[in-house]
């Protein structure tokens, strides 16, 4: 069996009294791309969540390359190597661009060959460079995502979370983000991308997920999930 | 003209002891959302220790500047201590948090009433700052101008380190949301640790400082806390700026206030709060609340 980037095993979450995920369970193959697909309120970003140590789990283990990081606060779970882009994306608004790399910012792991540093985030985004000094709050939705996209690398992760990053951007900005995505994946960095839009999805994940109210309802390798079976499970798409 | 002249210097100056006191006090409410109210129990508490050694401790008097340093030093601990080891276990609990820093704020009072009993301890001015400042027809105290000078020198150090170094932009990223700066791998709950050691001994540092002008009392605690507070409210809680311009602001009605209306001065000085609360609930220079 292939190394496991990261493991979400029999997770059951609550937030305060509601019960939001049920013994879910996927797991992130290393240098893969893991599809998690679902409509609103399905669980995903609960599940990001869990896996990022913000909402510890009642009940389940989570596992980043092995070692059990289940209860471990977001500051260690991010020490271990995982990033997250979150939903809404979640900038500091008041620092400037560059500050938002700069407190993100974690020395590279020995054993790693890809290294992000200012240098490198602002070669891959060339408009963060020419904006850095200026306050995250008045970049454009577009900006703001890379910038999110950005500061994830600066911790130099081993997994990199996505939580919907095409959200309310224009198609061309979209696909800008989406070759992105591809890019980091062709770099052998292990990714969850969470999306509403399984079209985008499909075309870059190596495995899907789909949760419906909480539950995992179809788990498995792209090429082979039939597109009704989806259908079913997250409507029109 | 020298009363007005005279009256304005001493705006200013108990300005500047103001954003000693509420520079820290304004951080933490930004950063762990709470008001501390043992803020005035600190700048209290540095006030008598460095009023006793000034004094003379068994006997031996220490130099001012010593003094202040030490009480700053002792007092920063003490206020790592509060956090750590008593608003620490709270955490999340904010209500219960600042419920604590209300119990501290008691005890301490107490404490010091039991030390240095119910007498006013009065404090000399350090020996080198005694006398005046002539300018024409006008003289200034030259401990007062020091003050300022003092302040100034603080507020730009502040203002420094967090706007021009990591740790400020940690802290910043902080104020701004808590739980994202956690996710990128940033320890919050030192950062808690060390502003809030930061500003309680910057409160101290200000109430050595202040010692000679305002002397030291029970109830001295009182008297400062809800000042911090209104500066915050005027200024914008987590904004450095907010709290610079709020302590002039408030430095000069209270004078003006006392000197003018002394029966009124509680009123001119709460009625300026009450109308930022009402227009701009966030403050001069505060950005809204999440």
């Amino acid at each position: 069996m292939a190394t496991e980037a990261l493991a979400l095993t029999g997770i059951d979450a609550y937030y305060g009294d509601s019960h939001v995920l049920y013994d879910v369970s996927f797991s992130l193959g290393e240098a893969k791309l893991l599809g998690l697909l679902g409509r609103n309120g399905a669980g995903k970003s609960t599940s990001m969540a869990v896996a990022m140590g913000i909402l510890p789990p009642r009940q389940g283990t989570v596992s980043v390359f092995g070692a059990d990081i289940t209860g471990k606060p977001p500051e260690a779970v991010a020490a271990q190597g995982v990033a997250l882009v979150p939903q809404g994306r979640r900038i500091f608004k008041s620092l400037s661009v560059a500050e938002n790399l700069l407190v993100a910012a974690r020395p590279p792991r020995k054993s790693q060959s890809n290294r992000w540093d200012f240098d490198r985030v602002y070669a891959a985004f060339p408009r963060l460079k020419e904006r850095q000094g200026q306050a995250a709050g008045l970049l454009s939705g577009g900006e703001q995502q890379m910038l999110a996209i950005g500061r994830a690398l600066m911790g130099n992760p081993r997994v990199l979370l996505m939580d919907e990053p095409s959200e309310g951007l224009a198609p061309q900005i979209v696909a800008e983000v989406m070759a992105t995505v591809k890019r980091l994946k062709g770099e052998g960095l292990s990714i969850i991308l969470v999306e509403q839009n399984a079209q985008l999805v499909f075309d870059v994940a190596d495995d899907i997920v789909v949760l419906n109210s909480g539950r995992v309802v179809v788990s498995g390798p792209a090429a082979t999930l039939s597109h009704t079976d989806l259908h079913q499970h997250l409507g029109v798409y | 003209m020298t009363f007005w002249s005279l009256l304005t210097v001493n705006s200013i100056t108990f300005g500047g002891l103001l954003f000693l006191l509420s520079a820290g006090f304004s951080l933490i409410f930004g950063l762990m959302r709470i008001p501390n109210l043992t803020h005035g129990s600190l700048f209290m508490l540095g006030a008598y220790v460095g009023a006793t050694m000034v004094g003379g401790l068994i006997g031996i008097s220490t130099d001012f500047w010593i003094a202040a340093l030490v009480a700053t030093i002792v007092v920063a601990a003490f206020g790592a201590v509060i956090e750590r080891f008593l608003l620490r276990q709270l955490l999340g609990n904010e209500r219960a948090q600042v419920l604590m820093t209300l119990g501290i704020s008691l005890m301490v009072a107490d404490f010091c009433l039991m030390v240095w009993g119910g007498d006013p301890l009065n404090m000399s001015t350090p020996a080198h700052l005694g006398g005046f400042v002539r300018a024409g027809p006008l003289a200034f105290p030259l401990y007062r101008l020091a003050i300022i000078v003092i302040a100034m020198i603080f507020a730009a150090a502040l203002w420094y380190l967090l706007d021009r170094t990591r740790l400020g932009a940690m802290i910043r990223a902080g104020v701004d949301d808590a739980e994202m700066a956690r996710v990128v791998g940033i320890r919050v709950s030192r950062l808690f640790t060390i502003v809030f050691a930061l500003g309680a001994g910057l409160a101290a540092f200000a109430g050595v400082i202040g010692g000679p002008i305002l002397s030291v009392y029970p109830g001295l605690d009182q008297d400062m806390l809800p000042l911090a507070l209104v500066v915050v409210i005027l200024g914008g809680t987590g904004s450095l700026l907010g709290s610079f311009v709020g302590s002039l602001i408030i430095g000069f009605i209270y004078n003006f206030g006392q000197a003018l209306l002394p029966e009124l001065a509680y009123f001119v000085l709460f009625l300026p709060m009450l109308l930022v609360l009402i227009l701009r609930p966030q403050g001069l220079f505060g950005r809204q609340m999440p």
